[in-house]
């Protein structure tokens, strides 16, 4: 008789997917669970900073595009919960986490919309990040999670464009538009790069993802990559990243860039971020607010059951 | 009455004339909704012109435990492929 964990690791060893029915240790499914269904409920409450500005866009192409991206972000977060779904949890015991606050989901969602520059910062920075992130999980070990992923990045794309083009008809606008561009960079640039999580040496479950092929690329390499980026890229918009320690290494062959603040970091990921319970509370309101709902359609579908039975 | 709304999968024709693959899952109370809801999850840039649901409690599908003693019989069959057969190169258009 094999080793079902011998089997298990040979495949994931030979870049062979594990798919749902495939044997799998409790805790790489726990792992999938925690990161697949925090993912998703990041999709669902990173909807609401930005549908707070779908009514207020400028024009109405901004407001079609906007409109078309918190669409996909809808559809996001449900191709993850239906992939977190085949590691047997449901749907509702999903829900339930995030409501409880039990579930985590991106702290980058717990920063305020102030202006309509922030629409552009969050597709630049905050998107950008996110792809930086997902890229690398389309190869992920767990077939349905990189599905979905694959599906997720093909569209995203246009996600971080829209956001860019915004930033750069501001940064060529007036002087106001300038500086309000300007201020949602400054606002936006440190969480977004702490968006890839605590530093290597204080990731505990790093090692064991990258084993399991769960992640490929840890915290710190995807952190740097993204600041590379972004250096260059901020200045086609003739504006700056808010960090005086920004400056490339010719050494390294990166930028170096100055200390992240890990303690406000901790702070909003425990719950008290500007915006967290209004999140929570939104998101809570929404789902009892559409119980009815629910509850219709699943009796309108009964009675056409049993009518559809009778006449047979 | 609190109940999940049943699972279903989705399969999708991308284009005329090609199988319809499958796409996803969703949630929905009947087929109808199903096949609503599929269009926005899962053709929101023209990916399909059909669409199939079927509610997942009915897909059987085989054990992978078993892969191996399920297809072992087409394992030694070689000769179920073309380039079994060895044939002079002057044959033309076979």
């Amino acid at each position: 008789m094999l080793d079902p964990e011998k089997i298990f690791l040979d495949k994931v060893y030979e870049e062979i997917k594990i798919e749902p029915k495939d044997w799998m240790p409790d805790q790489y499914r726990k792992t999938l669970i925690r990161q697949i269904s925090q993912h998703a409920h990041s999709e669902i409450v990173g909807m609401l900073p930005e549908a707070n500005w779908i009514t207020r866009a400028p024009t109405l192409r901004r407001k079609a595009t906007l409109i078309a991206k918190v669409q996909d972000e809808a559809g996001h977060g449900l191709y993850l919960y239906s992939a977190a779904e085949t590691l047997n949890i449901t749907r509702d015991e999903m829900l339930d986490q995030l409501h409880s606050g039990k579930a985590k989901y991106s702290s980058i969602f717990n920063y305020p919309t102030l202006t309509w520059a922030d629409m552009g910062a969050i597709g630049w920075l905050v998107d950008g990040a996110a792809i930086m992130n997902q890229v690398p999980l389309c190869r992920c070990s767990y077939g349905p999670y990189a599905r979905a992923m694959i599906r997720i990045c093909k569209e995203e794309s246009f996600h971080q464009r829209q956001g860019f083009e915004i930033l750069l008809t501001l940064s060529k606008g007036t002087e106001a538009q300038r500086k309000m561009a300007q201020d949602a960079i400054d606002r936006w640039w440190w969480p977004s790069i702490m968006m890839f999580g605590p530093n290597d040496d204080a990731s505990p479950h790093s090692a064991q993802s990258m084993a399991w092929k769960i992640k490929r690329f840890s915290n710190d390499e995807l952190r740097q990559k993204f600041i590379d980026m972004c250096a260059e890229q901020v200045k086609i918009l003739r504006l700056t990243l808010p960090d005086e320690k920004l400056k490339w290494n010719e050494k390294r062959n990166h930028f170096d860039f100055g200390e992240i603040n890990w303690k406000e970091f901790w702070n909003v990921v425990n719950g008290n971020g500007p915006c967290n319970k209004e999140r929570l509370a939104a998101r809570t309101k929404a789902h009892k607010d559409g119980a009815w709902v629910r509850e219709a359609a699943a009796a309108h579908a009964e009675k056409r059951k049993s009518r559809a039975q009778k006449a047979a | 009455m609190n109940k999940e709304w049943p699972l279903w999968e989705i399969f999708i024709r991308s284009k005329n004339g090609l199988d319809h693959k499958h796409a996803g899952s969703l949630h929905a109370a009947d087929a109808q909704m199903a096949i609503e809801n599929a269009r926005d999850v899962y053709t929101r840039r023209m990916e399909g012109v059909s669409i199939w649901v079927v509610e997942s409690k009915y897909i059987h599908a085989s054990n992978p435990d078993e892969a191996s003693s399920l297809y072992d019989p087409a394992n030694d069959k070689p000769y179920r492929h073309p380039t079994f057969y060895e044939l002079p190169d002057e044959l033309k258009n076979m």
